[in-house]
């Protein structure tokens, strides 16, 4: 999408009360610690034992250090790039610091002359790394290429529908000339959905009203032969998830469940909350020989990618087939309120 | 070919009553250039086999994606009709059927239809139509919908039979002709047994060079006694006492696809 508002640039600190980032940070740093050990120890015999022995050192800062970062996330998301790392190497050399000196002062280490600096620095330096990974990756996702990549997966309202729906409200246009009017409402309002920023999360409400715009289109055109089952019971309607994640998968429930049945077919759409979890659950009937398997398959592993940039592993999405129905489930963090940048 | 004198009578076959609806109105728009007369419609290709058959048409305007039997589909069985209407196929947007009418020169109208290429297409009905070679749409329908055809057509004292795949248990060709047998009885088909074999590759395996059996009506073998020059071995069906015979390249295949299936 060719946009000409002003792109920030990427900030270079990751979410870190993302799991995937957390997860991200204890391996790095114990993939340092296994070579550190490695290299301390010489032999593969010895290098276990070193390694535990590091493990002693390095696990207990780790853990305090991502908790401070997980509390400081906001304030460190509000600093300029460069500061905000320049904090979080002095958190980690500061915190490494502390460690030794709480150690020696227990007698869990022995007392080496400059042993606070040497733990400081080790700890600043893994630190570094471990934030130039972040910034490559954040670069590599930035928004520029992660919106274009948005969009591209995003715009995918089939030129199928597009034209068959075109076909019905000109149908509409003589003999109820109100019905095709609401109709090329609804259209636009779909295709404005389809066109805007992709960056932003919607308001679940706002995604369901779309949802119920684009199914009432296909009624006009389908008529009995698309039944709708909307389960919206106590969810927060508030909740933020990604725009158009509904859409492409009714879309689909439509042309792959409903529209190869002579006698149709319901499509099924269920909504729930377990603790801070959304679930999204989309069910339409498998036509007899299980054909456009392939066009299932893309538009499941569009929106895949898509819940990958804004969640990472945070989200996930579940395809089932049973009993001859065809189901997709995705389950989301409930957020009410947008985060700094996707990924 | 219908009297040029006459309206071109029309069948309209679209699963979306307004794409039908909207079809009844362009026509009725280019009444005045173009007489026309609208014998039915027809919400998938089998029923329009079955209004065909009590009432015959000059045009069949069909839409491609259809339930229960599409519109490629459709044009083959209408093909091998006495007199075969004209169809022009309606579609709101198909890449690969698209290209594939444009470069065997089979006309289509994509939806929204305007009037005028209405008119132009039915216009050309009375003149003479390209001549497709026999594969060309089955050739186009199985790309498009991923599988074989749904109904086979049988010709029976000018009458058109269809014959379901679903419930073929064997197809057998002997000198001329192949037959497919069902549960109830033999259907004569003007098809070849190579054309079935791979169509249907999913369905039928071969058991002979002149057999295909339909892997689920497979229900046990028998060696032949002493050496019998037609067959290796005797394959048994559910349903039906029929033996088929099975040839010796074909054995091993044949009863490893009995035993998957039992």
């Amino acid at each position: 999408m060719a946009s000409i508002r002003q792109i920030p640039s990427p900030h270079p600190l990751p979410d870190w009360r993302n799991f995937g980032v957390i997860l991200r940070v204890l391996l790095g740093a114990n993939a340092l610690a296994l070579a550190a050990a490695l290299l301390q120890s010489g032999t593969l015999a010895g290098w276990l034992p070193r390694y535990v022995e590091l493990a002693g050192w390095v696990e207990p800062l780790l853990l305090a250090v991502i908790g401070m970062l997980a509390g400081l996330r906001d304030l460190l998301a509000r600093l300029p790039g460069h500061s905000a790392q320049a904090v979080v190497l002095a958190l980690a050399a500061a915190a490494a610091a502390l460690q030794y000196d709480l150690w020696a002062w227990l007698g869990l280490a022995d007392p080496m002359a400059f042993g606070m600096l040497k733990a400081a620095l080790l700890a600043a330096a893994a630190a570094g790394l471990l934030l130039g990974y972040f910034e490559q990756r954040t670069r590599a996702f930035s928004p520029a290429l992660a919106e274009a990549r948005l969009a591209a997966l995003n715009a995918r309202i089939r030129p199928h529908f597009l034209f068959n729906s075109l076909n019905t409200v000109l149908s509409l246009i003589r003999a109820e000339p109100k019905r095709a009017e609401a109709a090329l409402e609804a259209l636009a309002d779909l295709f404005r959905a389809a066109l805007r920023d992709h960056r932003e999360l919607v308001s679940l409400s706002d995604e369901i009203a779309l949802g119920r715009q684009y199914l009432e289109l296909e009624k006009l055109r389908l008529g009995e032969r698309l039944r709708v089952d909307w389960q919206v019971a106590d969810v927060p309607l508030d909740t933020l998830i990604p725009p158009l994640m509904l859409q492409p998968l009714l879309e689909n429930a439509v042309y792959h469940g409903i529209e190869p049945a002579a006698e149709g077919g319901v499509v099924r759409i269920g909504f729930s909350r377990r603790s801070d979890e959304l679930a999204i659950e989309i069910a339409n009937p498998m036509s007899l020989a299980g054909q456009h398997a392939t066009g299932n398959q893309m538009a499941v592993a569009n929106i895949r990618e898509r819940l990958a940039l804004y969640y990472d592993l945070e989200a996930r999405l579940e395809v089932r087939q049973e009993a001859g129905n065809y189901c997709v489930r995705i389950t989301l963090p409930c957020r009410t309120r947008n985060i700094p940048s996707p990924s | 070919m219908s009297n040029p004198e006459h309206p071109l009578s029309i069948l309209i076959v679209d699963d979306e009553p307004p794409a039908r609806a909207r079809l009844r109105e362009l026509l009725a728009d280019i009444e005045p250039q173009l007489p026309t007369r609208v014998v039915g419609e027809a919400d998938n290709g089998l029923v329009a086999l079955e209004r065909l058959g009590g009432e015959a048409a000059d045009v069949v305007l069909c839409d491609i994606r259809m339930p229960r039997m599409d519109g490629i589909e459709l044009a083959g069985h209408l093909g091998g009709m006495e007199p075969s209407p004209a169809v022009i196929f309606t579609t709101a947007y198909d890449n690969y059927a698209v290209q594939a009418f444009d470069l065997n020169a089979i006309d289509y109208l994509l939806k929204p239809v305007r009037a005028q290429r209405l008119l132009a297409a039915l216009q050309k009905v009375r003149q003479a139509r390209p001549v497709l070679s026999s594969d060309t749409l089955p050739a186009i329908g199985r790309e498009m919908r991923g599988g074989g055809r749904t109904h086979l057509s049988c010709h029976e004292r000018g009458r058109l039979l269809l014959v379901p795949v679903s419930e073929v248990l064997y197809f057998k060709a002997e000198l001329k002709y192949v037959t497919a047998r069902t549960r109830e009885r033999e259907f004569l088909l003007d098809e070849a047994l190579t054309r079935l074999e791979e169509e249907f590759a999913d369905r039928f395996i071969r058991l002979h060079r002149a057999v295909l059996v339909a892997k689920d009506a497979l229900a046990g073998f028998e060696r032949a006694a002493g050496d019998d020059a037609e067959a290796y071995g005797w394959a048994l069906l559910r349903d039906v006492p029929d033996r088929l015979p099975v040839s010796r390249r074909q054995w091993a295949l044949a009863r490893s696809f009995a035993k998957g299936a039992g």
